[in-house]
């Protein structure tokens, strides 16, 4: 193996958009140039802070955003599994989740570019609301695509958007989650797109949107470890995130892996630190397997189960046939039902850096009941993939290692990156809880006539 | 500039490049299809190797991949379709990297799969397709999410089985990447009408003359497709400086039509033969009145 300090990803590949093998440009010749004058504009603007764009970035991701958002210590929860639990607390970020973060960067950018248009597309439709909500700010029109499925599972978000004045357009292909989204959002752009800018919602994509959602999201690492060092005298002994596309765990372990560093970062927020374990945890949805026959992954697991593959722009991670076909994903939370993942992450994964992990629904479920129960934060279904991780995590550190590999002996600090809150999923956390008979599941039927 | 096949099909005036999805509504339907495309006066044949995923198509091809893949459409079934046709014009491969990058593959993968669990495998690439492509009788490849600039392997393996690897110059295209995209190019060059996504439409757009005016140097044929549905837009394609037209959602829109009203294939055959004819007969009106043949 070698010395982890050299697995960053440095400023070269940074601006070439290759991490290892993963990442590139695999988009129609139509969106080309587009891409070629994003990639200038990310180099200027936000490398170089090229016109202060990144010094307003962070004026406005504070004020407007509500950052740096706290770093809480889950009492309850460290009482139970013996070592401190703290919790980075995205869900307090303005709009309920770190999507923000990328939303309103990549707003400000179009705007820097002067472009007038903006589309996006949504899975849980957090990305959306924070999309639409950056547009209303800024004052752009903006227009959201959302598969059927999500606009059903996700209504709540579905108002949201359209309070925003954003306008959402269901779309009714294939499973109707995020994948068919994202194709529908592509089509949108290349008929549009001289005028018009892309807000991607994670860390996929052709370059520079890995590289660049990143940056954007780094500001939670860049945090996490200030609060670290301020609280707890020392980093953290894993960061635990959950991953659909990556962003949030981008986001959490950027600082880490010193891959990523926006100007204006405080000293000493990006050097690599290889003893921080970075736990990616993905959707394991009802069951690990493909049907490949089928078409058909129960499951979200791209990093875990995934072979590498071109979709939506990047070679990466995907849950695919043999022959190369996509199959349809699964997960309880619709912001981690998508069959592939971030380029970055896929190639921080092989290269031993980053350690995927998954758990199932039905653990997700009772972690969001625990949490909520335990701590008073009612989170995200897609953060309660990260905090049900907790209980796997506490078994492999009580039996003397932290992933199932390899030996730790530490008692240090653990932090969770709470993506996001979950209010907009209470429908279905009620519906699931009831179907699935999860433990410690309120129900409702006592309000029933 | 090499002499292919493809390019060979433009030397008798103006080309018709017809387009079909492979499997739509089934192996033996697009066989029948193309046949009769080829009747109608087609020059070259664009077979379509449904992906799942087809972001440069709009709804009406779109949904005839989803037939095609419904009807349990594969990469080795066209392999099979494509050694089937008896037909005599070069047939181009239309389909999206991700297919072209997995193939042949599947068994060195699930044996590593087998041997350590789930280890992911660690690369594929473009040769193993391009020949059994070029074995099977392809004479090209048309990949919309491939841009030049990753297109190096590409490339090399259609260099090395001698096939052509057809670009797409799109309306934004910049004169860069027009430049580093007829460097490559060899066969034709597809010009893309328009913005957007693929689908038939009832005008040609006003960017084509110009669009075509940026290629007039290029020593290679310009087809010129995305929209074109008609013997009167053919003509007026061809009238602003192409060699050939390009169609596909036309045609496409006939073998749905024959899918949702139950037809027999030899109807919806037909039916494309004699839109193809007059596709190439508007096509044939395009042109000066000294050049028509
Ligand atoms: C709260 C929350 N967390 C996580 C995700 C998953 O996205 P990513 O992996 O890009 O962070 C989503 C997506 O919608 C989300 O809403």
């Amino acid at each position: 193996m070698s010395d982890q300090s050299q697995r960053t990803t440095g400023e070269q590949e940074t601006r070439a958009g290759k991490f290892g093998a993963y990442g590139g440009q695999y988009v129609p010749e139509v969106l080309m140039p587009a891409v070629e004058e994003l990639a200038d504009a990310y180099e200027r603007y936000v490398l170089e802070n090229e016109d202060g764009f990144v010094d307003d970035f962070r004026q406005r991701i504070r004020e407007f955003g509500g950052r740096p958002t706290p770093l809480s210590h889950a009492e309850n929860l460290s009482e139970r599994y013996g070592f401190d639990v703290y919790l980075k607390r995205e869900d307090l970020l303005h709009g309920g989740a770190h999507k923000l973060n990328n939303a309103l960067g990549q707003v400000l950018l179009a705007k820097y570019m002067g472009k007038e248009r903006i589309v996006a597309e949504t899975g849980a439709g957090q990305h959306g609301t924070a999309t639409a909500m950056a547009c209303a700010y800024l004052d752009m029109p903006c227009e959201i695509y959302m598969g059927r499925t999500d606009v059903n599972r996700q209504r709540p978000n579905v108002f949201r958007m359209r309070i925003h004045d954003a306008e959402v357009n269901p779309v009714d292909v294939g499973s109707g989650t995020l994948k068919e989204a994202i194709n529908e959002t592509m089509r949108d752009w290349a008929t549009n797109v001289e005028d018009t800018h892309y807000v991607i919602g994670s860390v996929v994509g052709p370059h520079p949107f890995p590289a660049m959602v990143r940056d954007f999201q780094s500001v939670i690492s860049e945090e996490m470890r200030e609060q670290s060092r301020e609280r707890l005298g020392e980093l953290p002994e894993a960061v635990i995130a959950c991953a659909g596309g990556g962003s949030n765990t981008m986001g959490a372990f950027s600082a880490f892996v010193g891959s990523a560093k926006l100007p204006g970062a405080p000293e000493g927020t990006h050097e690599p630190a290889p003893d921080v374990d970075l736990l990616a945890v993905e959707a394991g949805g009802s069951s690990l397997g493909v049907d490949k026959d089928e078409g058909y992954a129960p499951n979200s697991a791209s990093l875990s189960t995934g072979t590498e593959g071109v979709l939506h722009g990047a070679r990466t991670k995907l849950l695919q046939t043999e022959e190369g076909q996509i199959v349809e994903s699964h997960s309880v939370s619709a912001g981690l039902d998508y069959a592939g993942v971030g380029p970055e992450l896929a190639h921080l994964v092989d290269e031993g850096r980053v350690e995927p992990v998954n758990v199932d629904d039905d653990a997700a479920l009772e972690a969001f009941h625990r949490l909520s129960r335990e701590e008073g934060i009612i989170p995200a279904l897609e953060s309660s993939h990260a905090v049900a991780y907790l209980e796997e995590y506490a078994a492999h550190r009580a039996a003397g290692n932290a992933s199932g590999d390899e030996p730790r002996a530490g008692d240090g600090p653990v932090v969770v990156n709470v993506s996001g809150r979950g209010d907009k999923d209470l429908d279905t956390v009620i519906e699931e809880s009831a179907a699935r008979d999860v433990a410690g599941a309120p129900t409702m039927e006592v309000f029933e006539e | 500039m090499t002499d292919s096949e493809i390019r060979g099909a433009f030397a008798d005036g103006p080309a018709l490049v017809s387009y079909v999805a492979a499997g739509d509504p089934s192996a033996e339907a697009s066989k029948e299809y193309v046949e009769a495309l080829v009747e109608g006066g087609s020059d070259v044949i664009e077979l379509g190797l449904p992906f799942s995923e087809p972001v440069a198509e709009g709804t009406t091809i779109q949904n005839a991949i989803k037939r095609a893949l419904d009807a349990g459409m594969t990469p080795d079934a066209y392999l099979d379709l494509v050694r089937e046709l008896d037909v005599d014009v070069p047939i181009v491969c239309m389909t999206y990297y991700n297919l072209i990058y997995q193939y042949g593959e599947s068994e060195a993968r699930s044996a590593s799969e087998n041997a350590s669990g789930d280890e992911p495998r660690a690369s594929g690439g473009p040769e193993e397709f391009v020949e059994a492509a070029a074995e099977a009788g392809i004479s090209g490849f048309v990949v919309p999410d491939l841009p030049v600039n990753e297109s190096e392997a590409m490339y090399e393996a259609c260099r090395e089985h001698g096939l052509d690897l057809i670009f797409i110059v799109a309306p934004t295209t910049t004169p860069e990447r027009l430049e580093s995209m007829l460097d490559r190019t060899t066969g034709f060059v597809y010009v893309q009408g328009r913005l957007g996504t693929t689908g038939a439409r009832d005008d040609v757009s006003e960017d084509t003359p110009e669009a075509l005016e940026r290629l007039q140097d290029a020593d290679v044929p310009k087809a010129v497709g995305f929209g074109i549905s008609s013997g009167e837009q053919a003509r007026e394609v061809i009238a602003s400086g192409a060699d050939g037209v390009i169609v596909g959602s036309a045609y496409v829109d006939i073998v749905a039509d024959g899918v949702e009203n139950d037809l027999p294939a030899g109807e919806v055959a037909d039916r494309l033969e004699e839109l193809a004819a007059e596709l190439k007969q508007g096509a044939r009106k395009g042109l000066p009145e000294p050049e028509r043949k």
